[in-house]
Order: structure tokens, then C-alpha cells, then sequence
């Protein structure tokens, strides 16, 4: 018996059709869509029946995906500042919320009605995310929080976050964390913006004053808070990794080929054109695997959350992203000088900012792929010690109460 | 070899202080917003207090006729603090034409104002590519003087220049001519560019009334202007490259992630340890080249191994520099990618000083060919 519900390829169609016929992309918005697709339990197939999906294998979501694509020019993806609440957000509501609250929650988050951020990094905090310094205390039926987040994406446009703090500073860290949903219009939250390399600020400053939150919005129980957020981040590892082109050429690889075909190779020596057609097309089969190492790995995806193997597609994604809009940059030569978007500083509208599609944009962005969701050293360590089994570092932060751990 | 003497030492502690009271971080981020791109009192002290802009300008035009060891010295302190001036354009490419390219005349009635700090000047030279010989602008006698038509692509501080030099194809060949900041049908559109501490333009010509001031065929003077440009931006590189380097390593020292910092890894420390061998091997090729150039111009040298030298700077300290100031940004985590932390400044910076004049495999080529390889 197959850990599946039993629903085949054909059945599925059939259902992916049903909700066409109700209500066409074409003829309404993506929220009003997304919303339908959701209570068909067509947004996430592997989630169970009644939550947005029928309890299938991960990997029949692109069947959905490709029977409306068969009937519909137009296709509502994940609206990009739902990126953190349908990656990770959703799963670990589906994981660890009550009935009740996934039913609020979850709709609205696929539908793209409510933003949801991620507040799990702190100032001295990043890597070692475990370390970190903000304070909930029980008060009756609430808990009140103090202290800071940092490089939270979308928190500006965020109605719910993901908020890792500490309910016990005198045990080893990981024991003394608990994981809440955060109401992010709750009196004492103020989001500020920070800017980065590219004059955007995607990401935010949140700062908690004496901040209520419910007990019943604490996800897992008290001091499990490590367990949930650990599954929070695998599936970010899973999302960015599997960020990559789901269509063979697609994706970042169709922009560097475009302008390769565009560019004037007059300006520069045969040799030197020579040397850029073979980056180029290095550069295709690095993205050309990544599609297909995503595609073995969804294929041998369970049901459940994902492992520490997804560190292998973040990693890759990651460090082949920078060298494809580095590469891109040398491809431009000399008009690489010049980057029209500007650096204005400006809030990013949540993805869709109109610089995305400029390679120069890309180049600088791309340097956060290898920061971003956990750095490539960490992920090197990750498939060292937790896939492969090899030994780990000495810990000085192992064992010992967290008050009592150096920190920066 | 070069080694550098107590004179040497002692400029490189007076630039470099310089650049801390004048050039200091927030100096550099307000420059590099602001319309010119530059701030005339620091330029104006840089020529007066500091004689820097009439560094390699001979003294019989006032200058103080030092060679390409101290020329290198101060770009690197310059590069290291990222100076937000038209030094590269007027106190090197500006003046290496002229010393070059232009007749005595000429020489006269441009360089002491360079070094004086009153006339800040450039070299309009490159079109569809980098390359000298790939030069088409047009020049043509009318009335008993000249005028261009056509188009120079990335002139440096060609917006603010007071006077642009500009190379140009005549029935002699490639001559230098000079053009005024305010002539008739000149054109000058800043480029939004990515890195905002070097300022560059599309400089158009319809026309432009224009002095000639080379006698006869300047494409070999244009060569080893260039030349003697690249070994200077290579010293550029090696300080913003040993700046990144500098940087990286205080904090991988400071900076605590599991209770340990985190230099203390091998990823981090490794990471340190490549660069310094990239900044000292690049140091090497700026610092030799700075040699050759010093050795060609006091006829101790020849100009073959000067190209040779600067081609290999230019392509190793592009690479060293880019290969710094990344992994500066990874070793600083989230801080290193926001706007707030300079190390994004060193960044941009080095990708686009590599792809100035050609990046780092343009040159590997130049150099493959002057080697016969
Ligand atoms: C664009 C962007 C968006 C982000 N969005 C969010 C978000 O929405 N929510 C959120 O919570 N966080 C977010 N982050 C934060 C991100 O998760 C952290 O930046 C990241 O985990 C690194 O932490 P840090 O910045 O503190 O760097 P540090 O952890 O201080 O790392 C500094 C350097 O040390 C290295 N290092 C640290 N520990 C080790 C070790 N044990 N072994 C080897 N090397 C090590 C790192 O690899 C890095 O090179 C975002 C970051 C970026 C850049």
C-alpha cells in the first residue's frame, strides 16, 4: 500500500478540470483563483484533504500545474511575497497548528490575501539562528515579548510572521526556544526598513516592545520551538533550491542565453568570443542539472517534510547563480559599466519590482543566494556532518546553558 | 625587483592620511550621490597641499615630476579609500596624452593647469570596443581648423572634464585633439553607472570645433598611454582588493556565531588565506609593473616588457580584486549585502574596474600575443 491516498494522474486532470469549469483563470484575478484552487484541495496536492490538498505525492503537483496550463493562457503562480508563507509557512501550519487555525491560516496564505515573514534572524544570530536573544515570558494565557529580528523579507508587507524567541535563557539553546505566530499588527511591533546592495530594502529591522502574543499561537510546545523551526527551514531550503527552472532552458539560463544571441560579438577578439561561448554553455549545463537534480529529488520526495538533503539544490542554486551573472556581466562587457535601474533607495514591492528582468540587477542581487537561507558554509557543513556522517566541529555551545555562551 | 624606500613610506603615510580627514566613508557616500561626482575643495587641496595631481607632470610645467613608483603608491591609497575624484582621467590618462601624444604647444597650455588643479582633463578613446586600433571617430580640417563627428563611449569624468583630449581618425591616422567642455555640438550624458565612485559618459561630437594637437600618427602614444593607465588602475585594485582583505579579517576575528568567532572555521579562515595570497600576488604584478614603467620612462627599460607587465596587472589584480571584495561580502553574512556596509561600494567597484578598458581575459589576450603565445 502506497502512503498516498489512491487518486490517479487521470483523476487528478479530471479534478484540475472540474475547478476550470467553475472558475477560469482567464476570467478572474489570481487571489479570487487561487482561492477556488485552494478549497478544490488543488494548491498543495500532498496536503491532506480539507487543507488545501488530497493527500497525494509532492511530486503530482505538476500535473495540476500542467492541465491548467493545458486549458489556460493564463496561469496564477505564487504571488512573490507569498514565497516565505507558501514554502514554509504553510508547511509548518499544516504541521504543527490545530484544525482551527490551519483553517484560518491557510487559505489565505496560498490565496495571497495575507504576507507571511519569517522572524528567525537576529543581529547576533544568523548562522547560528539557535543563539538568539529575544525574550517571550509567560504572562497568564499571553506571552509578552522583547528584543529585534533582522533581514526580514517582506515583514513591511507581512500580516502573520514565524517567530522563533526564547522562553528559557538557562538551558542549552536549543532547548530554551519556543515558535509563535505572531500577529504582526500587534501594538509594540515597529518594521523598519534596510536597504541593500541594489538601493532595495526587501528585507527589514522588527523591533518588539513588551508585544502580546496568545499561548494558543505557539506552534509545538514550549521549548520545542528548535524542532518547528527546523522544519521551517528545510522547506526554505527546499523552496530556494528548487527555485530552479522547471522547464528544460528556462528560467535564469533563458535571460544569459538571450543575451548572448543579442550581443554584438564584433566588439570583442574570436579568442575572447571563443572563451565566453564555452562559459556560456557551462553555465546551461549547470542550470540544465539543477533542473533535473531538483527533479530527482521531488521525485524521491516522501510524504512529510523534507531532510537535510535539500541542502544539495540550495548550495548548488546558489553558488551557480553567482557565477551565472557574473558570467552574464563579462557577456555584457563594457555596457556592464552602466546600470540603468539606479539606486534609489526604495521598499521592494514584494518581488515584482520591474529591475528583475535586468541582468546587472541579477548580478548584484545574486550575491545574497549563497547568504540568504542559510550560507553555503552551513550548508557545506550540513552535508558533511548530517548527510554524509562525517564528524563534527568542537562545540563550545553544546551542553552549556545559552546565558553562559559567548556571543558577538 | 620593487621595494619601496623610506621617501615612498612616507608619501603613502601623507596620502593616506589625506584620504582619512578627506575621503573617510560618509565623504565617499555623499560624493558618490551627488551630481559631479566629486568634490572640488578636496580636489582643489589635493593639487595644492599635496601636489598629487601634478604628480608625473615634469617640473618645467610645474609638476612635480615623479615617476610611476609614486604614481602607483598613491592610486593604491586611493583605491584602499575609494576616492571619489577625476584623478584616473586627468592626473594619469589626461596627462600621460598629452606627454605622449601632443605636441610641446599643447603640453605647455594644458599641464600646468592640471597641476595647478585648475583644469581637470580627460582622454576620449574608446568607441564599439577597448582597442586603440579600433578607433573610427572621425576628423575633418574645415576653415583652417578641425571638427568631429561621432561618438566616445565610457570617457572618464567626461561630463565635468574642462577639457577632453580625443582620439580621432585623420588621413594620418589616429590623431590627438582637443576639445573644449563648452564647445558647439559636443554632447556629454552621464552613464548610471554600477559603480558610483568612478564617473563615467557618452561624449557625442556633431561637428565639434576642435584643436589638433598631435603631429602626425599617435596610435603608438595612445598605446602606451593606455598602458601606463592600466599599471595605475591596477594599483587602484590592489588597495581596494587589500582593503576588502583588511576588512574581512577583523571580522572573521570579532564577529562570534556558536560561541566561537568565526575565523575560527576553516571555511571563514581559508577563505582570509586565499585572498592574502591573491592580494600579495597581485601586489607582485602591480608593484613590478610600476617598476617596468619606471625603468621604460628613465630609459632603463623598454616599453615591451612595460606592456607585458601592465597586461598581466590588469588581468590579475582584476581578478584578485573581485575575488576580495565577494567574499568579503559572504564572510560578513546579511551586513555585507545591505546598502548600510561599504563592502558593497568595493564590490561594484571591482567588477567594473575589471571590465574598464577590457576585463581580465582581454588582456590575458593582449598579453598572449606580446608574449607570442
Ligand atoms: C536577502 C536576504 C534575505 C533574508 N531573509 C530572511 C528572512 O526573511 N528571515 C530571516 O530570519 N532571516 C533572513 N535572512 C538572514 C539569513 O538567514 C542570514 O543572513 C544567514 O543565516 C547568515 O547569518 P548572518 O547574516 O548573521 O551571518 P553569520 O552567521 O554571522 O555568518 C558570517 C559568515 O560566517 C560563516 N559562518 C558562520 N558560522 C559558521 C560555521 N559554523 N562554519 C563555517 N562558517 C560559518 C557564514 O557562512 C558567513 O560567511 C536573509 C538574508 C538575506 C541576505
Amino acid at each position: 500500500m502506497s502512503e498516498f491516498a489512491s487518486i490517479d494522474e487521470a483523476e487528478l486532470r479530471a479534478r484540475t478540470r472540474v475547478l476550470l469549469d467553475e472558475i477560469h483563470p482567464e476570467q478572474t484575478d489570481s487571489q479570487t483563483f487561487r482561492q477556488a484552487q485552494y478549497d478544490h484541495g488543488l494548491a498543495l496536492v500532498h496536503f491532506p484533504e480539507g487543507f488545501g490538498g488530497l493527500g497525494l505525492s509532492p511530486k503530482m503537483n505538476l500535473i495540476v500545474r500542467d492541465e491548467i496550463l493545458k486549458h489556460s493562457k493564463v496561469f496564477y503562480d505564487n504571488p512573490p511575497a507569498s514565497i516565505i508563507g507558501i514554502g514554509m509557512g504553510m508547511p509548518v501550519v499544516n504541521t504543527y497548528a490545530t484544525d482551527e487555525q490551519k483553517r484560518r491560516w491557510l487559505p489565505k496564505i496560498f490565496s495571497g490575501e495575507e504576507i507571511w515573514c519569517q522572524m528567525f534572524s537576529e543581529p547576533s544570530a544568523g548562522s547560528d539562528v539557535a543563539g538568539l536573544t529575544s525574550r517571550a515570558v509567560r504572562d497568564g494565557d499571553e506571552w509578552v515579548v522583547n528584543g529585534q529580528k533582522v533581514w526580514t523579507t517582506v515583514a513591511h508587507l507581512s500580516r502573520w510572521g514565524m517567530l522563533v524567541t526564547r522562553t528559557n535563557p538557562d538551558v542549552p539553546k536549543h532547548d530554551g526556544l519556543s515558535y509563535f505566530v505572531l500577529d504582526m499588527q500587534s501594538p509594540g511591533v515597529e518594521v523598519r526598513p534596510l536597504y541593500q546592495i541594489t538601493g532595495e530594502a526587501e528585507f527589514n529591522e522588527v523591533f518588539f516592545n513588551d508585544v502580546r502574543i496568545p499561548h494558543e499561537n505557539m506552534l509545538g510546545k514550549e521549548g520545542q520551538g528548535w524542532r518547528v523551526a527546523i522544519t521551517t527551514l528545510m522547506n526554505e531550503r527546499v523552496a530556494i533550491g528548487g527555485g530552479g527552472s522547471k522547464k528544460k532552458g528556462g528560467g535564469a539560463i533563458s535571460q544569459l542565453l538571450k543575451l548572448w544571441k543579442e550581443r554584438d560579438p564584433s566588439t570583442a577578439s574570436a579568442a575572447q568570443n571563443a572563451i565566453l561561448r564555452d562559459r556560456v554553455t557551462q553555465a546551461y549545463i549547470e542550470q540544465e542539472l539543477l533542473r533535473l537534480t531538483t527533479q530527482r529529488a521531488s521525485a524521491a520526495a516522501k510524504a512529510g517534510n523534507p531532510g537535510p538533503e535539500g541542502s544539495v539544490g540550495k548550495l548548488f542554486q546558489a553558488e551557480s547563480a553567482k557565477r551565472l551573472w557574473e558570467l552574464a556581466l563579462d557577456v555584457l562587457g563594457s555596457d556592464g559599466l552602466a546600470f540603468e535601474a539606479g539606486y534609489e533607495l526604495r521598499q521592494a514591492a514584494g518581488g515584482t519590482d520591474t529591475t528583475v528582468g535586468l541582468a546587472k540587477y541579477q548580478f548584484l542581487r545574486s550575491r545574497a543566494n549563497s547568504i540568504e537561507g542559510g550560507t553555503s558554509e552551513i550548508m557545506k557543513n550540513i552535508l558533511g556532518e548530517r548527510v554524509l556522517g562525517l564528524p563534527g566541529e568542537p562545540r563550545v555551545d553544546k551542553d552549556v546553558a545559552w546565558k553562559d555562551v559567548p556571543r558577538s | 625587483m620593487q621595494t619601496f624606500t623610506d621617501e615612498h613610506e612616507e608619501l603613502r603615510a601623507t596620502v593616506r592620511q589625506f584620504l582619512a580627514d578627506r575621503s573617510d566613508e560618509n565623504a565617499v557616500r555623499e560624493q558618490m550621490a551627488s551630481e559631479r561626482g566629486f568634490d572640488d575643495s578636496v580636489w582643489q587641496q589635493l593639487a595644492e597641499q599635496v601636489g598629487l595631481t601634478g604628480l608625473i607632470v615634469p617640473e618645467e610645467h610645474g609638476g612635480a615630476g615623479y615617476g610611476y613608483v609614486e604614481l602607483c603608491i598613491v592610486a593604491e591609497e586611493m583605491g584602499r579609500a575609494l576616492l571619489c575624484a577625476p584623478y584616473l582621467s586627468t592626473a594619469v590618462m589626461a596627462t600621460n596624452a598629452l606627454l605622449h601624444c601632443a605636441n610641446a604647444e599643447a603640453q605647455k597650455a594644458l599641464l600646468s593647469g592640471i597641476a595647478e588643479g585648475s583644469t581637470r582633463a580627460t582622454l576620449a578613446y574608446a568607441e564599439a570596443g577597448w582597442n586603440v586600433g579600433d578607433i573610427a571617430l572621425n576628423a575633418q580640417e574645415k576653415d583652417g581648423g578641425w571638427v568631429l563627428d561621432g561618438t566616445k563611449h565610457h570617457v572618464l569624468d567626461g561630463q565635468t572634464a574642462d577639457v577632453i583630449l580625443v582620439a580621432a581618425r585623420t588621413g594620418a591616422g589616429i590623431e590627438l585633439f582637443r576639445v573644449e567642455g563648452d564647445a558647439t555640438g559636443l554632447t556629454r550624458t552621464p552613464i548610471p553607472e554600477l559603480d558610483q565612485t568612478r564617473r563615467l559618459a557618452t561624449v557625442g561630437f556633431a561637428s565639434a570645433p576642435a584643436t589638433k594637437v598631435s603631429d602626425g600618427d599617435a596610435q603608438e602614444g595612445l598605446e602606451r598611454t593606455l598602458a601606463l593607465t592600466l599599471i595605475v588602475l591596477a594599483s587602484e585594485q590592489v588597495g581596494g582588493a587589500q582593503w576588502c582583505l583588511d576588512t574581512a579579517a577583523d571580522y572573521a576575528k570579532s564577529r562570534l556565531q556558536f560561541g566561537r568567532p568565526i575565523g575560527s572555521y576553516q571555511a571563514i579562515k581559508h577563505k582570509c588565506a586565499e585572498v592574502l595570497v591573491d592580494v600579495e600576488f597581485a601586489k607582485s604584478a602591480a608593484y613590478g609593473a610600476s617598476r617596468a614603467a619606471a625603468d621604460c620612462l628613465d630609459g632603463e627599460g623598454d616599453w615591451d616588457s612595460l606592456f607585458q607587465s601592465a597586461h598581466m596587472a590588469k588581468s590579475f589584480c582584476s581578478e584578485a580584486y573581485f575575488h576580495a571584495a565577494a567574499e568579503n561580502i559572504q564572510i560578513h553574512g546579511g551586513m555585507g549585502f545591505t546598502w548600510e556596509h561599504p563592502a558593497h561600494l568595493y564590490f561594484k567597484r571591482a567588477k567594473a574596474s575589471d571590465l574598464l578598458f577590457g576585463d581580465a581575459s582581454h588582456h590575458r589576450e593582449a598579453l598572449a600575443d606580446r608574449l607570442g603565445i
